[in-house]
């Protein structure tokens, strides 16, 4: 109930963003979300943007669990 | 970045699993609230990457399974009324109320439509402008913002025939009824996007009173296992406190502006959970300044409450206390496709994923 994706933003047009994942692009509402613009991530939920993805906070995700995992990044890395 | 298949590579998990088996030593139980995280660790067989000294339980965080059958048959009397027009989430269009589904009403040919948003019922409302819609809102933290909102809406468009039935609900009271309850917990594997919009405030007492553990969690496996592993360090260090797994998403203040607009439309109120029975200021029903909006205000109808099914166990399960192979109709009388219990209708319902990923 609570599932929401990733979606990339491809234009925003006042209140509503036009947004795509995978090959399919879907409408997300920007009544919850502020300052969304075209190559940003938003979590799309229901038919509105509900947060932002932030893509530093996500590299450091994979970067201290490659630690964990022992693996150096340059042999590992995410595209 | 996709922000999916990076969290979902076989050897971080592998690898964040043998780090939590090496530090791993004391005996607990840690609660998945959210029905997203019940599904992820049956999907991706975690249970079977940890050490027998970590059992996950899970909680009380799938909406249309703690919502309950009067919720349901108030939905169903709705949609009987004349002139009605009843738009859902599609999850809820199986689950049975006491005599009758939502599905079973729309093959008897009572207007009952399924919308993937809320603002998909705004357009129905303005296409007929006859009828009332009566929108079923449920859900956590997440999803009333979106109620909320389509109500906002709903009033500057002076769209009058739009209204909602709020079975929403809030995630604090319910996780702290369970730990007085006596369900044994050390940790939350917190709900990710319930927390996306509210911040990680509302855990603060669970560390301060009760001496637990919480990490906020995304739903891929690898998010799941790296909250599971900062939990386990956490309470091997005696210190338990509120962290962010998912800190791509979640920010410690949450979504201001959706919480502005929640609490603009919705106020705290007492509420129902199956199983647990009433919780103080637990739910949330529509203020009065949006009661033209409300539709138990607008078109009072006073359902009245029915025992819920013979043998279903539905209310334990749902507190952790039990699992669904405990259940003696689990499998039996009580299928996916012909469902009890609610945990069986709702794809993140416990029953309905132990049913699917069962051995």
């Amino acid at each position: 109930m609570c599932l929401a994706i990733p979606a990339k933003v491809l234009s925003v047009d006042g209140p509503l963003a036009r947004v795509i994942i995978g090959d399919t692009e879907y409408n997300a509402s920007l009544m919850l979300l502020d300052d969304v613009k075209a190559g940003d991530y938003i979590m799309l939920h229901a038919g509105f943007a509900i947060q932002k993805v932030d893509e530093e906070e996500a590299r450091e995700t994979i970067r201290l669990l490659n630690e964990v995992a022992g693996y150096s990044p340059d042999t590992d890395e995410i595209h | 970045m996709k922000y999916i298949d990076e969290y979902r590579k076989k050897d971080l998990i592998l690898g964040v699993s043998s780090e939590i088996k090496k530090i791993s030593k004391k005996e607990i139980s840690l609660m998945e609230v959210c029905g997203g995280h019940t599904m992820a660790i049956h999907r991706f067989g975690l249970s079977s990457l940890l050490p027998p000294n970590i059992s996950l339980l899970s909680g009380p965080g799938c909406p249309v399974c703690v919502s309950g059958q009067h919720f349901i048959d108030t939905a169903i009397a709705y949609c009987r009324q004349p002139g009605i027009i009843l738009t859902t989430y599609g999850d809820l269009i199986r689950v049975p109320g006491s005599e009758s589904s939502l599905e079973k009403e729309k093959a008897a040919g009572k207007d009952v439509r399924i919308v993937y948003s809320v603002l998909e019922s705004l357009e129905i409302a303005r296409k007929n402008p006859g009828c009332r819609i009566v929108f079923l809102g449920i859900g956590f933290e997440t999803t009333a913002p979106l109620t909320a909102a389509a109500i906002v809406e709903a009033s500057r468009h002076k769209l009058r025939n739009f209204h909602v039935l709020s079975a929403h609900k809030v995630m604090p009271p319910v996780m702290k009824a369970l730990v007085q309850d006596g369900v044994k917990i050390d940790g939350f594997i917190a709900p990710g996007h319930v927390t996306a919009i509210t911040g990680t405030g509302i855990y603060r007492d669970l560390p301060e009173t009760f001496g637990l553990g919480v990490v906020v969690s995304g739903f891929e496996p690898v998010d799941m296992m790296q909250a599971i592993l900062m939990l386990v360090r956490q309470i091997e260090a005696g210190k338990p406190g509120v962290e962010i797994q998912y800190q791509r998403v979640v920010q410690q203040e949450g979504n201001l502006k959706a919480l502005k607009i929640l609490n603009t439309v919705f106020r705290l109120a007492d509420d129902h959970w199956r199983g647990l029975g009433m919780i103080p200021l637990s739910g949330m029903k529509l203020r009065p300044r949006f009661s033209a909006f409300d539709i138990e205000k607008v078109m009072p109808l006073g359902v009245p409450v029915a025992a819920e099914p013979k043998g279903c166990i539905c209310g334990l399960i749902l507190r952790g206390l039990k699992k669904p192979t405990h259940c003696r109709l689990f499998a039996k009388k009580c299928t996916p496709a012909d469902p009890v219990g609610a945990c069986m209708v709702s794809a993140e319902g416990t029953c309905a994923t132990y049913y699917k990923y069962r051995e």
